[in-house]
């Protein structure tokens, strides 16, 4: 079989950023340029573009591509027209497969029935709509701008337009949203005709507005105990609306589960392209320059933009193994544990009973929550 | 000039005793005996102005910060009296000006004939002022009543005039009036010391007699002795004797500070200064021991002399467990220079190895502790200081109590332990406050005096073990730092005592056991669990803390568990940040200490060990 590698692309621009958010992405004024976000993405695609050749340069023509993910930043603000050209090129340097997996995340204020038409022509065949919440005072915490009502319209005319694959991300845990709020989100987010649902658990970064705004006492800190009620809440009324999980914080339909995402977490070979794009290829992992616009000149001066750079150990591959499988349904294999004997010192209930016989462990809801504890405690002796 | 001008001194060795005079200051602490001693030094000349320092007796760093001497010195001074135009001799003899220290200012006050009183005319005489005064009169010095710092805005020297001489019973204008920081009245003090203080009336022929009043331990020179010569005379080359041990050494060298060490042919009856036999350990040289030479020497000691005896004892662990044997190290050396300090080792499950060491008291115990952190760079943890307890088994057995895990599990008879007699100075309004704190710690009523019109002498008896756990901060701040206080152990008696235990999942920690009076157990048992429950992070299960008498169990909380440890995301793929994360959380998971599963951290030992007085002062620094 021939090579696979699967694509992140980056698109680090936003119409405003959000107070909880610490990705690589910025707002035209963050970046003191006068042009429009028109303007800007154009000129961006043509960086892209130049680097998609100086990866093929590297690996080579002709790679096997099973997913490919444009996040963000907001992928939407790109218009139906530039995607074109970037999977021209893409198809030129690449073998996309024929059932290749093309996910967008999309802001749902943005989206029209003839962008989304637009987006299913070059290609794009899954969508992921940023919904966060439902709750109003819960979306101004976090400073979302756009209507709630809008999701469930974006979906609809995702669904119209022929879109098979849609999830929707959410956040819990936000300063100020009750268990009752939680529900109502999980509620109105399951009854859409979604096949996936990612649902994080708000973590305050620091250097955010939200960060200042807990420091300073202005809103409350995250309360874990309610976290944890909230997730457990979600696991079992998603598994009720016929969403399983399949990672920590991912819930599909059948044939709904993202294989971009697992891709990530099955250690997969994967390039991200764009500014700040971390990739995992030839057991190195590495990371392109955070700023678009070093990242830009870089490019255009023939280099790969890496900024970062780390050669994995066998180690380091072994713990990775450890704390990225043991989020996964299908578990970890205990012979990948350095010393199984370690697993006597955790609770039993924070496991499956039943897939523990046939040499892998699954964790539990109550052992999903614990588990960095619990891959600290498997990963010791490394 | 009264200063007497370079080489025409009286020598030592051929002074004559009756212009000796052997003099001490006996003040409080910041009430400016350093800055009247460097006056002093300048006045006569010992010291040129250009080399001169503040403080310019306090050798140890800990001393010139603090402010406090730990060590006492004696300078010689030459000084032409103003008033005789005579040649003579002052030997200031400095004195510890802490109550842990008080056998160690007994002797030097045995070393004098007069003291002189210093009080600071801003505020006033002092508790441990007061009890050493009592000292000094009870040693028959003379006493001249001094009040220092009139050049304050806030002096008010008649007042406390007034309150000295209803103290002394002298007349309020017999105190003399001087400023240590300015020079005023200084010279007029030298001329009243010589006029005032008899000389020395030690027996010059006699076979040698001389006090050792402070023992000193140097890198370079070992032990530095500080004698007083009561009889006859010390000569360099003469072999000598101690007479508590029988112990001889050959002296090396003799001399006097002045303020430097200046090597003499000897020192005769009535003068004070130092020796050097090359031993290497205080402990050989004991303050209070008489000296006399080993041919034809005295037969009978001078009276007084004590082996210091350790009041309070704690436990010291360094945090990390590696710096145990620089630990040893530290204390070792230290040991060479503090005849007072015991320790032996110790190890304490929740702790690993350490030492338990004996001090003096609670400032002792400070000063050792601060030493070892700056001299030897360790950080430390010390457990709850505890006193020494006596204990009768109902078998008739006894046992020596220093540290609570000796305490028997059985049923024991009777608990005896140390009682004091406490001194304190309060303005008047403090009366019920102070009362009440006493009361509150178990203390006994003995008797309450009006020394001034404002302020009053309350005499107390307390159980020592009360004192050393926070007693001196909240008798400060319940009189807003105006109360001082000095004590006495006069004996022990037997008390309502048990041991608390502190239960973390079921497991006894050592370090947290504790002998209190039955009445206080719950309110410790209480306030532990409740300050731990607050400390301990939340583990992956439930963990019960339980205080306990025995098996009974007097208070409890619970530490509920940790629910959530995971995050969410993965970063956009940034692996190596999320594993770099975990890494960093390994790290923070060594440095914990465990206590059977529970993972506690070092943090969490020194705040629960620490009260919270101390713990204000130190965000206060």
């Amino acid at each position: 079989m021939a090579r696979q590698l699967s694509l992140y692309i980056h698109i680090p621009y936003c119409t405003v950023r959000c107070g909880y958010c610490d990705f690589n992405t910025y707002t035209p004024k963050e970046l003191g340029q006068e042009d429009g976000l028109e303007a800007i993405t154009s000129n961006y695609l043509d960086s892209l573009l130049t680097e998609i050749d100086l990866v093929v340069k590297q690996v080579g023509k002709g790679l096997v591509v099973p997913t490919i993910f444009i996040g963000g930043g907001t992928p939407s603000l790109v218009s139906p027209k530039n995607y074109h050209k970037l999977f021209a090129k893409l198809k030129e340097s690449f073998e996309l497969n024929p059932d290749c997996e093309i996910t967008m995340e999309a802001n749902p204020d943005s989206l029209t029935k003839e962008s989304l038409t637009g987006y299913l022509e070059v290609g794009i065949n899954r969508l992921s709509i940023g919904a966060q919440s439902y709750s109003p005072h819960v979306l101004q915490t976090l400073n979302r701008t756009h209507h709630p009502e809008n999701v469930k319209n974006s979906v609809q005319l995702a669904r119209q337009v022929g879109f098979n694959h849609i999830n929707v991300d959410l956040i819990y845990g936000t300063p100020g949203e009750t268990l009752d709020d939680w529900k109502n989100t999980l509620t109105i987010t399951a009854a859409l005709d979604i096949d996936h649902i990612s649902a994080y658990a708000l973590i305050v970064e620091e250097g955010t507005k939200l960060a200042r705004e807990i420091n300073t006492g202005v809103v409350a800190n995250p309360d874990d105990d309610l976290m944890a009620d909230k997730y457990l809440f979600a696991d079992s009324y998603l598994k009720n609306q016929g969403f399983e999980w399949y990672e920590l914080s991912n819930w599909a339909k059948s044939d709904g589960q993202c294989k971009h995402n697992l891709a990530y977490w099955q250690s997969k070979s994967w390039w991200g392209l764009g500014p700040g794009a971390h990739s995992y290829f030839d057991h190195k992992r590495f990371s392109n320059l955070k700023n678009p616009l070093t990242y830009s000149a870089k490019v255009k001066n023939g280099e790969l933009p890496i900024a970062t750079q780390e050669l994995q150990t066998d180690e380091m591959a072994q713990v990775e193994k450890i704390m990225l499988e043991i989020r996964l349904r299908s578990g970890l294999e205990i012979s990948a544990l350095p010393d199984p004997n370690l697993l006597g010192d955790l609770d039993k209930e924070f496991f499956l009973p039943k897939p523990m016989e046939d040499g892998r462990l699954v964790l539990s809801p109550t052992g999903r929550l614990m588990a960095d504890s619990i891959v600290r405690k498997l990963s010791a002796p490394l | 000039m009264p200063a007497i001008k370079g080489g025409q001194a009286p020598q030592p060795l051929s002074t004559d005793q009756s212009i000796i005079r052997n003099f001490c200051i006996i003040a409080h602490i910041d009430h400016g005996k350093s800055t009247l001693a460097d006056r002093m030094l300048q006045i006569t000349e010992v010291v040129e102005s250009r080399n001169m320092r503040e403080q310019y007796l306090d050798r140890m760093d800990i001393e010139r910060e603090r402010g406090i001497t730990i060590k006492s010195q004696a300078v010689r001074l030459p000084w032409k009296s103003g008033i005789d135009q005579k040649d003579y001799i002052l030997n200031m003899i400095d004195t510890p000006g802490h109550v842990d220290f008080t056998y160690e200012v007994s002797r030097s006050l045995a070393a004098c004939e007069g003291a002189i009183l210093l009080v600071d005319c801003a505020q006033g005489i002092e508790a441990q002022t007061l009890a050493n005064l009592y000292l000094a009169l009870e040693n028959n010095l003379t006493i001249i009543p001094v009040l220092n710092k009139i050049d304050l805005p806030a002096a008010q020297p008649d007042k406390f005039a007034q309150e000295l001489a209803n103290l002394i019973g002298c007349k309020p204008e017999e105190c003399m009036r001087v400023s240590g920081k300015t020079g005023v009245g200084v010279e007029e003090l030298l001329d009243q010391i010589v006029a005032q203080i008899p000389p020395p009336s030690g027996n010059a022929s006699a076979a040698a007699r001389a006090l050792i009043f402070d023992s000193v331990y140097d890198t370079y020179r070992g032990v530095v002795t500080y004698v007083r010569v009561v009889d006859g005379q010390l000569k360099a080359r003469d072999q000598i004797q101690m007479l508590s041990t029988g112990a001889k050494h050959e002296m090396l060298e003799v001399g006097v500070i002045s303020p430097e060490p200046v090597v003499s042919k000897g020192i005769g009856a009535g003068e004070v200064g130092y020796i050097i036999t090359g031993v290497k350990d205080v402990r050989q040289s004991r303050v209070g021991d008489t000296i006399t030479t080993s041919i034809a020497g005295a037969s009978t000691p001078l009276a007084g002399y004590k082996d210091p005896k350790p009041m309070v004892f704690s436990g010291l662990y360094p945090i990390d467990g590696a710096q145990y044997p620089l630990l040893r190290e530290a204390l070792d050396k230290l040991r060479l220079n503090d005849a007072a300090l015991v320790y032996e080792p110790e190890t304490s499950a929740a702790l690993g190895f350490g030492f338990r060491c004996g001090f003096l008291g609670l400032l002792h115990m400070e000063i050792v502790r601060e030493r070892l952190e700056r001299e030897a760079n360790l950080d430390l943890i010390s457990t709850a200081p505890n006193v020494v307890y006596r204990v009768m088994k109902e078998d008739g057995k006894e046992i020596t109590v220093t540290n609570p895990s000796e305490f028997p599990d059985g049923k024991v008879a009777e608990v005896f332990e140390p009682m004091v007699r406490a001194t304190i100075l309060a303005p008047s309004e403090f009366i019920g406050a102070i009362m009440e704190l006493c009361q509150d710690r178990r203390g006994e009523l003995k008797g309450m005096d009006y020394i001034s019109e404002e302020r009053v002498e309350i005499r107390y008896i307390l159980p020592l073990s009360e004192i050393v756990f926070d007693f001196f901060d909240q008798l400060k701040s319940r009189t807003r730092g105006y109360a001082s206080l000095d004590y006495e152990p006069i004996g022990e008696k037997p008390g309502e005592l048990v041991k608390v235990d502190i239960l973390l999942q079921g497991e006894k920690v050592d370090a947290f056991s504790a002998i209190i009076h039955k009445d206080k157990s719950y309110g410790y048992g209480v306030t532990m669990t409740e300050k731990l429950r607050k400390l301990i992070p939340r583990q992956q299960f439930e963990v019960p803390i339980q205080a306990a008498i025995g098996s009974r169990i007097i208070a409890r909380e619970n530490i509920r568990a940790m629910r959530k440890d995971v995050l969410a995301k993965c970063y956009g793929g940034d692996i190596s940040r999320k594993r770099k994360l975990l890494e960093k959380q390994k790290e923070g998971k060594k440095r914990m200490k465990m206590v059977g599963r529970v993972e506690v951290p070092q943090e969490a030992f020194i705040a629960a060990l620490t009260t919270d007085a101390e713990l204000d002062a130190k965000k206060n620094n």
